[in-house]
């Protein structure tokens, strides 16, 4: 898909920003470069694209040199995002997501429509095609950035630090949706990034560039589990190496697999009684799929006991589930900075495969410290 | 009172003149700044693409703004004449300035990553410029226009000594009539008032031309 053939770029006569560069990356991979500062990293993303042109060697994509294809013609061929957003704020979000259409000559038909198709991707109501830029929130505003370079459908898009000036509550929804959005549209992306949990959350497989030279190229847990020199170790920092173990855990391994949950259509007679008996204060409640509908907790039934009288009317939709593929890691993390007291686990198609609670992560800590013979080696034993 | 009612008697009596001299005064105005705007908006486009231009231009044109109008007429009139020519070369003269340093200072002021991802996006030069910069700086242009067509009609006023016409010649009968001061006014009011609804009109025209705007306005 996109191959670097000892690509070499110089300004002027001094060192080369990058120097040497052999890689290839297939089709439908994520693959991230991160290192330090002026390694080199976003220049060879500006390379692919023309926007930075190659001194020494050949990029080629899908087989061709980009050297022999007009830049115009190849920039509109390929998806790229910048951290700054760049949105045009004359324009109205419609005409930001199909930029390209226009410049492709799309007939209007044909641009309402794909606008319309891509905003659904990204969860935005369609009366935000109408917005200005500066009416969207940060997060928003990106999220836009990522359609306009999805617009025209380009097998290959580049990144350069896409999220990086978000808060990190928004980043991490961001990242996440856009991983899931990578995988169903199969799209190759190059990434740039200098947040290291970043990568190894996202990538497929991670470029470690230094002055200009790639360092080591690996998936995030070879890289965590054999670091190639003194450099990668130090820059993934002794916090991640010690952590590197316990990362390739997934939280299907640890959650407890029998969460206390009721099937829509039950009463909330039922419900509390059920509460009572199991003894906890809030339910999960599944369809008869055992796809994940939503939770009921005792506050909401008190309030409206009189009202309602089955669970689907009081139980709270909008419920923040982990799927159980995701690392043990990010769940931690993500339970810690939500404040949350439980996240239900899903599998692929959103069905209840169990539940991680502050209680979980507590036996985890303990068994960790303690070291019992308890579950948790076997789960690092299961892991290697 | 007397000087009113000489005013009220002066502008009854010659309202047709005043009004064709007031026409006569706009038109140069407006034809000074437009040719110094199809000079100048180029120009301005230019120097902001390549900066070491920049300071040349603008140093050149603040050098012609500091000679006096009416120097500068005299001098353009030994080589062209008694007439309107004269007058609208001069004032395209004195626009270039503000329309050269508004167009400068828009084209500046458009956010690079906007342009980096218009570029990036497969944009050439020239639908970066018609669908980017341009857009987002035309309300920066617009205020040049507008500083330039207010002044341009003060200047249009000394236009009466080299024989153009316009208000400024009613203000020349004026001073040379005895006890004028009646004919003075009916040459200067109409002037000021022609400057300040041209800042007006120029004003609401910039507001409209406001690149950034809300989703309720563009749904009206």
């Amino acid at each position: 898909m996109l191959e670097f053939h000892d690509v070499t770029k110089r300004y002027g006569n001094g060192k080369p920003a990058v120097n040497n560069l052999n890689l290839t990356i297939e089709k439908g991979e994520f693959v991230c470069f991160i290192g330090p500062s002026g390694c080199g990293k976003t220049t060879t993303m500006k390379m692919v694209n023309r926007l930075i042109d190659v001194t020494e060697g050949a990029i080629l994509v899908d087989g061709k040199n980009i050297k022999e294809q007009d830049p115009v013609e190849l920039r509109r061929s390929i998806g790229y995002v910048i951290q700054q957003i760049g949105l045009m704020p004359h324009m109205t979000i419609r005409e930001n997501i199909v930029l390209v259409g226009t410049l492709l000559k799309w007939r209007k038909e044909k641009k309402d429509e794909r606008a319309r198709e891509l905003i659904k991707l990204v969860n935005l109501p369609e009366e935000y095609l109408d917005k200005y830029p500066h009416e969207l929130s940060g997060g928003q505003q990106q999220r836009i950035g990522v359609l306009r370079a999805l617009a025209a459908n380009p097998p290959l898009i580049l990144m350069d630090e896409p999220f990086g000036a978000l808060d990190p509550i928004t980043r991490d929804a961001l990242q996440e949706e856009f991983k899931k959005l990578q995988r169903e549209l199969n799209k190759t992306i190059v990434f740039v990034t200098h947040d290291m949990d970043e990568a190894l959350k996202l990538g497929d497989r991670i470029v470690i560039m230094k002055d200009g030279e790639i360092v080591q190229v690996d998936t995030p847990e070879e890289i965590l589990r054999n670091p190639a020199n003194e450099f990668v170790e130090e820059f993934l920092g002794k916090d991640r190496l010690i952590q590197g173990r316990p990362d390739v855990t997934t939280v299907g391994q640890i959650m407890n697999s029998t969460p206390i949950t009721v099937k829509i259509g039950t009463t909330l007679k039922a419900a509390i009684t059920k509460m009572r008996d199991e003894r906890v204060d809030s339910l999960l409640i599944t369809d008869s799929d055992n796809v994940l509908r939503g939770f009921l907790d005792i506050e909401s039934i008190n309030n409206n006991y009189k009202k309602a009288s089955t669970v689907e009317e009081v139980m709270e939709t909008d419920i923040y589930s982990v799927s159980q593929d995701s690392l043990l890691r990010d769940a931690i993390h993500k339970i810690l900075r939500r404040g949350a007291q439980y996240v239900p686990i899903v599998d692929e198609g959103h069905r209840l495969v169990g539940i991680v609670t502050r209680a979980t992560l507590a036996t985890l800590v303990y068994d960790t410290i303690w070291g019992d013979g308890t579950e948790f080696e076997e789960i690092v034993a299961h892991a290697e | 009172m007397n000087t009113l009612e000489q005013l009220v008697q002066y502008v009854t009596q010659n309202g047709g003149y005043i009004w064709v001299q007031f026409y006569r005064h706009f038109l140069m105005a407006a034809y000074g700044v437009l040719f110094a705007a199809i000079i100048s908006i180029p120009l301005g486009i230019l120097i902001a693409k390549y900066g070491k231009l920049s300071s040349w231009v603008l140093a050149l044109g603040s050098i012609i703004q500091t000679i006096p109008a009416l120097g500068a007429m005299a001098v353009i009139m030994i080589v062209m004449g008694l007439g309107t020519n004269t007058v609208i070369v001069t004032l395209m003269l004195y626009s270039i300035l503000p329309i050269v340093q508004n167009t400068y200072v828009g084209m500046k002021d458009v956010d690079k990553t906007v342009i980096e991802a218009g570029f990036a996006s497969g944009m050439t030069r020239f639908q970066l410029l018609r669908m980017v910069e341009l857009p987002l700086a035309i309300s920066v242009i617009m205020a040049g226009l507008r500083t330039a067509l207010v002044i341009g009609i003060g200047i249009a006023a000394i236009g009466a000594f080299v024989g153009a016409g316009g208000l400024g010649s009613i203000i020349l009968t004026g001073t040379n009539a005895t006890d004028g001061t009646a004919i003075i006014l009916a040459g200067a009011i109409p002037t000021a008032l022609m400057a300040i609804i041209a800042d007006l009109i120029m004003g609401w025209i910039e507001r409209k031309l406001q690149p950034i705007k809300s989703s309720k306005s563009s749904a009206a």
